[in-house]
């Protein structure tokens, strides 16, 4: 185990080492002269080739390719991402912040897929074919089908607006979580509800649970079991929705005004801010990178057989 | 006395309305072992799960069972998970699949018994190590913290049938527990069977397709042939003068596709029937 821990964490490396340079090819071959978006951004009032030059000098950007690749690997690694060509801020000051604040909507938003998830597979699977299960997963159809931002109004609409028991916008209290936490979770748990539920089914009709029910066992133990083998399955994807939401925040952030990577992203494409949309792109890619580990790892331990070949 | 009274017993799939199992009527007297034999998909297996109510779902079945006076089929699902296990107790084939591959094979065992019994974990512990060794598997404690992939197929029937010992049911149903086995496995396996019938004195439920094994070890025999019993009788009787064409047909045949088994079971002329 600790030996495929090692390797597992080896192989991501070069892994790492590939999305960043592709990050930073990406915004290398942009048709946008980032000298020129900067002296957009500082509304000079004509720029001209020589203040082109000059500015292409101070940002670094007549030393060779190669070079001012290794010196942005470089600087990364320290978390020092530049500055925005548009305040002049640091990107990390900008990021930072923005990264923490939708990584809190991110986890608050995958717990509660979790519970959902688990709760409602199970309990669907144990239904399978009856009222219950054939209505939630009607409703879980209907409202997961609804575009974010549509079902984002609704809800606002009906909780802030109608009833006024919970802010429209910002990140107050806790209370500011409930609605985009809603938004976030409905979307996804009526995806993975379903994955669970047919792993249980699966599960369900394995030999180890008829012989667990001849040998007497209690139901509610052999679901335990049952459950535990399920999860198997579904652990991977459900660490894998952590990048996807943390990536995916961006309409729910901006419906309601979230201070999070998603509006900051937004913000920074519109203003051509090159930094900050390249950072913005390695943090998600290397998030994307981190939980494919991590759920690998703990397939691995939850496996005995997967744990034993490795 | 009998121990299991089947009347008229009835297998239908409710989806398509087919019939699996056609009335049929056999008892299980107590302390013998009965065998059903009969070629692949004849509802041995739907009969042997229809008397522990474990079929699926989707299957229905009519008819009487009682075991041991009670009507089985009028018990409560509580009633009946507390008759399984402690009273009747089933033994699969597939021993790999029989068990939770996520957990050690000590986990089942410890659950089960923990479910019948009031016994502390040392009693318990005691008991299966003492039941594990009398089935000739060494290092019990050992075993118990293996998962089922990393123990071979005959270990897992061995431990199956250690756990019957335990908890000493009045009815053992082993549906074809030797077919996934090489021969040698088996061999041991059929000991084992043996030596627990003979040590607890219970009765048994045989499924096989080996008419070597089922005529070392089983005092009568049901023949099923498409979901209906078309002969039964004392075991010898069955192999000596079998009254039914296809019984005949069987017999010839299967016993002489068992003589590898012959060998093995040492100087058992199973031929001679
Ligand atoms: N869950 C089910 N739903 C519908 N039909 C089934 C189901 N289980 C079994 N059957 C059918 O019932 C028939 C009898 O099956 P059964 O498993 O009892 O055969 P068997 O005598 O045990 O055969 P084998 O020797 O191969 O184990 C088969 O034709 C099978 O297709
Ligand atoms: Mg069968």
């Amino acid at each position: 185990m600790g030996r495929y821990l090692l390797k597992r964490l080896l192989i991501s490396i070069p892994l790492l080492v590939l999305v960043s340079f592709c990050t930073f090819c990406l915004m290398q071959f942009s048709p946008l002269d980032p000298a020129e978006v900067v002296l957009q951004a500082q509304g000079v009032p004509q720029i001209t080739p020589e203040l082109v030059a000059q500015t292409k000098a101070e940002l670094g950007m007549d030393k060779p390719f190669i070079v001012r690749y290794l010196d942005w690997l470089l600087s990364c690694l320290q978390l020092d991402f530049g500055h925005s060509y548009v305040t002049g801020k640091s990107v990390w000051s900008l990021l930072g912040p923005a990264f923490v604040n939708t990584l809190k909507l991110t986890l608050v938003s995958v717990a509660a897929i979790l519970v959902l998830s688990v709760a409602l597979g199970v309990i669907c699977a144990l239904q399978a074919g009856k009222r219950t299960d054939q209505a939630v997963r009607a409703v879980s159809f209907l409202l997961a089908s609804l575009p974010p931002y549509l079902l984002a109004a609704i809800l606002v609409w009906y909780f802030a607006v109608k009833l006024d028991w919970l802010p429209t916008s910002g990140m107050d209290s806790y209370k500011s979580y409930l609605l985009p936490v809603a938004v976030t979770t409905i979307g996804y748990a009526g995806i993975y509800f379903r994955m669970v539920r047919s792993a249980v089914l699966g599960n369900l009709h394995e030999e180890y649970v008829r012989y667990s029910r001849a040998c007497g066992l209690p139901e509610r133990k052999i679901m335990l079991h049952v459950i535990r083998n399920s999860l198997q399955v579904t652990t991977a994807v459900f660490c894998m929705a952590i990048p996807v939401i943390l990536g995916g925040t961006v309409v729910v952030e901006n419906v309601f005004a979230w201070p999070g990577l998603g509006t900051l992203s937004v913000k920074a494409i519109m203003s051509r801010d090159f930094p900050l949309i390249q950072a913005y792109v390695l943090v998600l890619a290397v998030a994307f990178i981190l939980f494919n580990t991590v759920s690998d790892v703990l397939q691995a331990a939850l496996n005995p057989k997967l744990r034993e070949e490795l | 006395m009998a121990v299991l009274e089947v009347a008229d017993l009835q297998i239908w799939d409710s989806g398509t309305n087919q019939c699996l199992v056609a009335g049929s009527s056999f008892q299980v007297k107590a302390g013998s072992c009965l065998a059903i034999v009969g070629e692949s998909g004849s509802g041995k297996s739907l009969t042997c799960k229809a008397i522990m109510r474990l079929n699926d779902s989707g299957l229905r079945q009519s008819g009487e069972i009682r075991f041991k006076g009670e009507n089985l089929l009028a018990l409560s699902e509580k009633e009946m998970r507390q008759k399984r296990g402690k009273q009747i107790c089933l033994i699969v084939q597939n021993g790999m699949r029989a068990f939770d591959p996520s957990c050690v094979v000590g986990v089942h065992l410890l659950e089960t018994i923990a479910t019948h019994f009031d016994w502390g974990r040392d009693e318990i512990t005691t008991r299966l190590t003492a039941a594990m060794e009398s089935v000739m598997l060494r290092n019990p404690r050992e075993i118990m913290n293996k998962y089922p992939h990393q123990l071979s197929g005959g270990m897992l029937q061995r431990i199956m049938i250690a756990l019957a010992l335990v908890l000493a049911p009045d009815l053992i149903i082993a549906d074809e527990p030797t077919t996934a086995l090489d021969a040698v496995s088996a061999f041991e396996v059929v000991e084992q069977l043996m030596a627990l019938r003979q040590n607890t004195g219970c009765a048994m439920i045989f499924v096989s397709h080996d008419l070597g094994v089922v005529k070392k070890i089983a005092d009568e025999v049901l023949v099923m042939k498409e979901g209906a019993v078309v002969e039964s009788g004392a075991a010898h009787q069955i192999f000596s003068k079998a009254r039914h064409e296809y019984t005949r047909y069987l017999v010839s045949n299967k016993l002489a596709l068992s003589q590898r088994f012959s060998q093995v079971m040492g100087g058992v002329d199973v031929a001679e029937g």
